[in-house]
């Protein structure tokens, strides 16, 4: 007899969120391995961001269970949460990069704030993450001069200077092309597996989908409609999974050729 | 329903108050910021304190020169009147009111674009004290440099006085400096620092707070940027009145 094991990082369970009379997140429980990217996907307004802001905690739901490594974050004091939240990196859908601050110095930002390192070993380490994500050119520019994909890149960058054990995208290809997207699918895979992190992508985005997804959570008006792989997900029966994948016309036309 | 509102913000304002006054994760950035905001909110604010003190300072002395003339008068009241004003009610209230509108807008409008661009989001996952962060040095430099841009406030407004001596004529310097120097009480100065510290902290606390809660966009953080300046001007005109009172 086979014993499976899974590496459970962060575990969601019985999820309830509501903004007033509305209902946004029910019931909702889910397993987030590590060194996988696991994708929430689901049409705007299913509550992927909601659930998302519950999980990082920059929202309370209003009951449930979020344990990361088996440890109750939302029963956390101030100081636990502070503690856990140094390891958590976070790419936003706006990237978030500080105005003010050149790149080197935004990557540079959680490193001054918390690392006991010389300034020297912190700007070596920025400038590597910086070299991670292609980015080593534009380490003396602003945030607004450089283009979406590239703050996006340096957002990365950010997010991953402290070394964190959690990676949290939320619409990391928003306002991109498709080509750059593939660029941060891959980069988002890639540095998920190097520094096995638990990574949490919250898409719409078909090809980051079929491209990243390796542990997917369907959400439906705010409930678990369906679990599974990239591989499994072209073989769902699940016709609401279906009517979301296979909405646009080039979809179903690839879907229709396969057949 | 207002009174109800109005104790929630109360409550939320002293809440965010609680969560500013920590001690900074790190005082070398805390400094930095520290250095940098004293130039953003109190350096950068010089030019417009000098200039429109001085243009004040003028007017006073004019308006007592050419406008309320009596036989009973002395001649050393214009400049008498300009000192005293100068020192008690314009170079802190009238002046901090001036800076609520530049001063509290900057800050609420920065503050604002920061939230709704998820920045103030960002320091928060990193586990920083955002309030700390970002108000904290906001609050401490406009406090510090206030009796810096009050002296340049008093001694701007006696220079416009003597400008009208000098330039317009309307009186002779022995009577402005006789005037300048009757019956000068030293707290008075003290009084306009204390009330202008006390305004400038009114003014980043309101202004943070409300760039700090900013929900929604662009608009928003235009209502909020108008918000602190009219609550931040009230505030300080009521609560001139008592500390004149208290101070007196």
């Amino acid at each position: 007899m086979s014993v499976i094991t899974l590496n459970i990082m962060i575990e969601l369970k019985s999820i309830y969120k509501s903004f007033e009379e509305k209902k946004v997140l029910n019931d909702v429980n889910c397993i987030f391995e590590s060194g996988k990217t696991n994708l929430i996907i689901g049409r705007s307004g299913s509550g992927k961001t909601v659930l998302m802001n519950c999980i990082v905690g920059l929202m309370a739901p209003d009951s449930g269970v979020i344990l990361y490594d088996n440890e109750n974050f939302l029963s956390m004091n101030k100081k636990e949460v502070i503690s856990l939240r140094r390891h958590m990196g976070m790419l936003f859908q706006s990237s978030a990069l500080f105005d003010s601050m050149t790149v080197l110095e935004n990557v540079m930002f959680p490193l001054d704030m918390f690392s006991n390192e010389s300034y020297k070993e912190r700007k070596k380490r920025a400038e590597f993450c910086l070299d991670r994500v292609n980015l080593s050119d534009a380490a003396q520019k602003y945030p607004g001069e450089l283009s979406g994909g590239m703050q996006k890149r340096a957002a990365i960058a950010r997010a991953i200077s402290m070394k964190p054990k959690y990676l949290f995208c939320d619409e990391p290809n928003s306002g991109l092309d498709p080509k750059t997207s593939l660029v941060i699918d891959q980069l988002i895979y890639e540095i998920t597996k190097e520094n096995n992190m638990t990574t949490v992508v919250n898409t719409h985005d078909m090809n980051s989908v079929m491209g990243i997804g390796e542990n997917i959570l369907f959400l439906y008006h705010g409930q678990r409609e369906w679990v599974g792989s990239k591989d499994e997900i072209m073989e769902s029966s699940n016709q609401r999974l279906n009517d979301f994948i296979f909405a646009s016309d080039f979809s179903k036309k690839l879907r229709e050729a396969n057949e | 329903m207002f009174i109800i509102n109005w104790l929630v913000a109360f409550g939320k304002y002293i809440e965010m108050l609680g969560r500013v006054f920590q001690r900074p994760e790190r005082l070398r950035i805390f400094f930095k910021r520290y250095y940098n905001e004293v130039y953003q909110l109190g350096i950068d604010s010089i030019g417009i304190v000098l200039l429109i003190s001085l243009f004040i300072g003028a007017v006073i002395c004019i308006q007592f020169k050419m406008n309320i003339q009596s036989t009973w008068m002395p001649s050393w009241v214009p400049g008498y009147a300009t000192r005293e004003i100068m020192l008690l009610e314009f170079s802190s209230s009238i002046m901090c009111l001036i800076l609520s509108g530049k001063v509290g807008s900057n800050i609420a409008s920065e503050l604002g674009a920061m939230r709704v661009t998820q920045q103030i989001d960002a320091l928060e996952i990193m586990g920083v004290n955002s309030a700390n962060y970002l108000i904290l040095p906001k609050i401490v430099a406009l406090v510090s440099i206030m009796p810096v841009l009050v002296t340049f406030s008093v001694a701007a407004g006696i220079i416009g006085a003597y400008c009208t001596v000098y330039i317009g004529h309307i009186g002779t310097v022995r009577e402005l400096t006789v005037g300048m120097q009757y019956s000068f009480n030293q707290w008075f100065f003290w009084m306009g620092v204390i009330k202008a510290m006390f305004f400038a902290f009114l003014i980043a606390t309101i202004s943070s707070y409300y760039g700090y809660n900013v929900k929604g966009g662009s608009i928003e953080v235009g209502k909020a940027s108008t918000n602190a300046v009219v609550t931040g001007s009230v505030l300080i005109l009521v609560s001139d009145t008592f500390l004149t009172q208290l101070l007196s």
